[in-house]
């Protein structure tokens, strides 16, 4: 996928390339208007040649720029489609907020206040202007700054991640090697029933029965996870230890079951055969031979889950009650907190381009192939 | 046995039963005497609240964009904020709902109850220490009355044409009199605030029993005892800790584990389960708040008063309250009114199912064809669940209703007030006057039922300026009549507000002005270790 994306995206760094060589047209985007379907010759030249000869000589950062460009204008149409989505989304902002105690004075007072009376294009651009200079303006809702009260969800949300992460990718990676190892014996099968249980339960399902039996029946854990800024550290772990279960067994099925497929996979192969004939262990051979070649699959469904540790644990935040980010943008789009909604969802963006850029490029790192698409 | 003896207990501490009737009901329990004797001892000597603690509560109704500004203050959790840190002018009784004095301590109306003249408490001072002043009190009211104030209490606020001082006194002037200003002055987002809280209306300042330590939007918020407090009879722990808790079956597993001392909002599904765990006490009030089914009065097919009688007739009203409120709850009676209300009109035939008469009018109002019902969950718990009973009963009296689910996302903007037969909810209002000057006059904002009558505007009227109470509870009565027997209005009940607390959380007061206590809960209880 990655290879595919970079000879599609070539004409995205246009500009960076005609800086260099084309003077002062550089700085109107000339690719869009100027550039014809056929490559022309005398551009190929002069542009082309630079871009492939760097594009050869330094295929990963070439790689980064282009998905770093390509992220920039991801980013942008998100926030159209955001701003588009609740846009068309029934009530506005002074209506849902003031809710059935409204009076026509006070939702008049509140929309003259915020501008909503102005069109959506014009109050679109102001919003874009701030953002790009990292001010998300303020709610409209509490009027606290929004980049500040972001800062602190998303460090909640990381936190929550982070342990969750640690914990269910090495375990996973592990649980996967393993089941191959006993590949059709008991170990492999107990993994895999338990696994595709804990998958197959939604996830508030999960958190419930954490709670039943580790809060109220044993009285073991700490509940609710509710964290807060004078919290210590060790308290905040305490708090934090079964929303971290849940999420665990959640996202670890889906890693778990890709590691096994991508080596059994790899298992096939002759070299494996060679290394099986040379006489070594299995445990070895999964180690040196295959898993490092099934590295990649396993890589991006790992990022993938990562992305959702942060950006789609809205039920767990719920179930748990932790101020996390979902938490945050679900009560902003209750009210049509328009600044709150937006600088979440182009976060979650964020956060999902950044992942998926990053799972290309340790893809191409340890599959050097991969650095020379065909 | 043992359940009716703690209620027995219970009544002594509330103060609703003396020692005589206490052993008496003892005694046909067949509990002697002398532990009879002792048990009233303990339950009285429970009702002496105790000092200290701290008091943990788990809400429903928080979020991120909630605003510190009592204002603005819409959500069942800043409603328990600001009752913690604020006071008003003027509070409610919460058994009769009477206006008991709070910031004032004594009130005078004019003859036609136009001009009220308010004594300002003297020596109450604000949490920075500064006294309160009748200066502070008047722009508080300002700030509220401002046409350009997005404060929620704009509303009822509108007929106070001026505020000023007269020495030390607050002299309000009306537009037109307003027998139940007083009342009004209970609304929860007048809050005194210093200065009126014009220089910083989110700085959290009040005279209330505690101080504000910690807010956290949609997380959490901390209190601390107010030492100064200008009251003795409230604010009875050392430190009170709202967590904001969305979920219901979060709260209930936070309450069963006992991390912390009351939630809200217990759903009626679930309070059967609830109510077996041991160290639980369920806690229901009844309260203002109704389910309606409201049919537009000039829109086709429901301008038929005929049409309108057989729909009322067709509702099983006690099959609601028995499968959707769990039987916690009243059964309505197409009024907006019930017996929580001063100057109740008694004595109106409790309107009940009946599919003969309801197919009487039907056949007379010369209607034909399925009537369209639209509803979602977001109308109250159960809306949708409700209309099907409401199907299944009105069927046998030969009328089809077709229930549509709409969704819930704009329900309140596209379907309720807009459409011309739908499900929704009221809240309670502290005066009759108020609840019908929303809904029911000719011009009111929120006349969700399009019930425009001339006639009853002008008794709605000359009831508001009223003072002999006789004569206005006649007019109460005329006006109840009317929108009940006329109306668009199918009210089939009125829900109790059902919350639960540990039992170590002592004092409780079932308030029939508002929920959780009309919000005083965590003022008014203390715990017993």
């Amino acid at each position: 996928m990655a290879g595919r994306l970079m000879m599609e995206s070539g004409p995205i760094t246009g500009p960076v390339v005609t800086d260099a060589t084309a003077g002062e047209t550089a700085l109107r985007s000339p690719d869009l208007s100027g550039v014809p379907a056929k490559p022309d010759p005398a551009a190929d030249e002069l542009g082309g040649t630079f871009w492939r000869r760097f594009a050869f000589r330094r295929p990963l950062a070439a790689l980064i720029l282009q998905r770093l460009g390509l992220s920039v204008g991801l980013l942008f149409a998100v926030s159209l489609m955001i701003f588009g989505g609740i846009e068309a989304l029934p009530g506005d902002f002074a209506t849902t907020y003031l809710g059935q105690s409204a009076t026509p004075q006070a939702v008049e007072n509140i929309r003259k206040d915020l501008g909503l009376d102005r069109p959506w294009s014009e109050r679109y651009l102001s919003w874009l202007g701030g953002a790009v200079q990292g001010d998300f303006g303020t709610s409209w809702a509490s009027r606290n700054s929004v980049s500040e009260q972001i800062g602190n969800r998303l460090g909640n949300s990381l936190f929550l991640a982070f342990f969750a992460a640690i914990i269910s990718v090495p375990l996973a990676v592990g649980l996967g090697m393993l089941a191959v190892q006993f590949r059709n014996r008991l170990p492999d099968k107990i993994i895999n029933v338990i696994s595709l249980a804990a998958i197959s339960l939604p996830e508030f399902f999960i958190g419930y029965l954490l709670i039943m039996f580790f809060a109220v029946k044993w009285g073991v854990a700490t509940f609710p996870a509710t964290v807060y800024d004078s919290m210590g550290f060790t308290e905040r772990l305490s708090a934090i230890a079964l929303p971290v279960a849940t999420l665990v067994l959640v996202v670890l099925a889906h890693m778990m079951r890709m590691t096994r497929a991508a080596i059994l996979n790899v298992m096939s192969s002759a070299y494996v055969e060679t290394a099986e004939l040379k006489g070594l262990g299995t445990f070895r051979i999964i180690a040196r031979h295959a898993a490092p070649n099934a590295v990649a699959p396993v890589i991006n469904v790992v990022a993938l889950n990562l992305a959702y540790l942060v950006v789609g644990v809205v039920v767990v935040e719920v179930v748990f009650v932790y101020p996390g980010m979902g938490q945050y943008m679900v009560d902003a789009v209750t009210v049509r907190d328009m600044p709150v909604v937006q600088a979440c969802g182009l976060i979650f963006a964020a956060f999902y381009i950044f992942l998926n850029m990053a799972a290309d490029i340790l893809a191409i790192l340890a599959n050097p192939r991969l650095r020379h698409p065909r | 046995m043992s359940d009716y003896k703690d209620f027995l207990a219970r009544q002594v501490m509330l103060g609703k039963m003396n020692r005589r009737e206490f052993l008496g009901r003892a005694a046909a329990l067949g509990i002697a005497v002398s532990t009879a004797n002792t048990l009233f001892a303990s339950s009285a000597a429970a009702q002496e609240p105790k000092r200290g603690g701290h008091l943990k509560l788990g809400l429903e109704g928080a979020a991120a964009t909630d605003s510190r500004d009592p204002a603005k203050a819409l959500s069942q959790f800043m409603f328990v904020v600001g009752r913690n840190w604020g006071d008003m002018l003027v509070e409610s009784h919460p058994t009769t709902g009477e206006p008991v004095p709070a910031l004032a301590e004594s009130w005078e109306p004019s003859a036609d109850a136009a001009t009220w003249t308010f004594t300002i408490r003297k020596g109450v001072k604000f949490h920075d220490g500064k006294e309160l002043t009748i200066d502070d009190v008047i722009k508080t009211l300002q700030r509220h009355t401002d046409e350009k104030s997005e404060s929620g209490a704009l509303g009822v606020m509108k007929s106070i044409k001026e505020i000023k001082a007269d020495g030390d006194k607050l002299v309000l002037m009306l537009t037109e009199g307003n027998a139940d200003l007083p009342l009004l002055l209970t609304d929860y987002h007048l809050i005194i605030q210093p200065n009126g809280g014009t220089d910083n209306p989110d700085a959290m300042i009040g005279t209330g029993p505690y101080k504000v330590a910690s807010f956290e939007p949609g997380v959490r918020a901390t209190f601390e005892r107010n030492a100064d407090d200008w009251r003795t009879d409230r604010g009875y722990v050392d430190s009170v800790e709202l967590i904001a808790m969305n979920d219901a079956t979060a709260r209930i597993a936070a309450l069963s584990s006992g991390q912390v001392h009351f939630i809200n909002r217990v759903d009626p599904k679930t309070v059967n389960l609830l109510k077996k765990a041991p160290t639980v006490e369920i806690l229901n009030t009844s309260g203002r708040g109704h389910y309606v089914f409201i049919m537009h009065c000039n829109t086709a097919p429901f301008d038929n008063n005929d049409l309108r009688m057989a729909l009322k007739y067709a509702m099983d009203r006690e099959t609601l309250v028995q499968r959707i409120l769990g039987g916690y709850g009243k059964v309505g009676n197409d009024f907006p009114i019930n017996d929580t209300y001063a100057l109740f009109p008694e004595g109106i035939e409790q309107r009940v199912y009946d599919p003969d008469k309801a197919a009487f009018h039907y056949k007379k109002s010369g209607h034909s064809g399925p009537v369209l019902l639209r509803t979602s969950d977001v109308a109250f718990p159960g809306a949708v669940d409700a209309a099907v009973l409401y199907q299944a009963s009105a069927k046998k009296a030969g009328i089809e209703i077709e229930v549509k689910r709409e969704p819930g996302d704009g329900y309140w903007s596209n379907v309720w007030n807009v459409q011309p037969f739908s499900t929704s909810y009221w809240g309670g209002r502290p005066t009759q006057d108020q609840m019908y000057s929303t809904a029911y006059l000719s011009t009111a904002d929120w006349n969700d039922t399009r019930f425009k009558r001339p006639d009853f505007d002008k008794i709605l009227l000359e009831a508001r300026s009223e003072l002999d109470e006789a004569k206005r509870k006649d007019m109460y009565r005329t006006m109840a009549m009317m929108v009940r027997d006329e109306g668009g209005l199918i009210l089939p009940m009125f829900n109790d507000f059902v919350n639960a607390a540990g039992k170590t959380v002592k004092g409780y007061v079932h308030d029939i002005g508002n929920d959780m206590s009309n919000g005083y809960v965590a003022t008014r209880v203390w715990l017993d270790a």
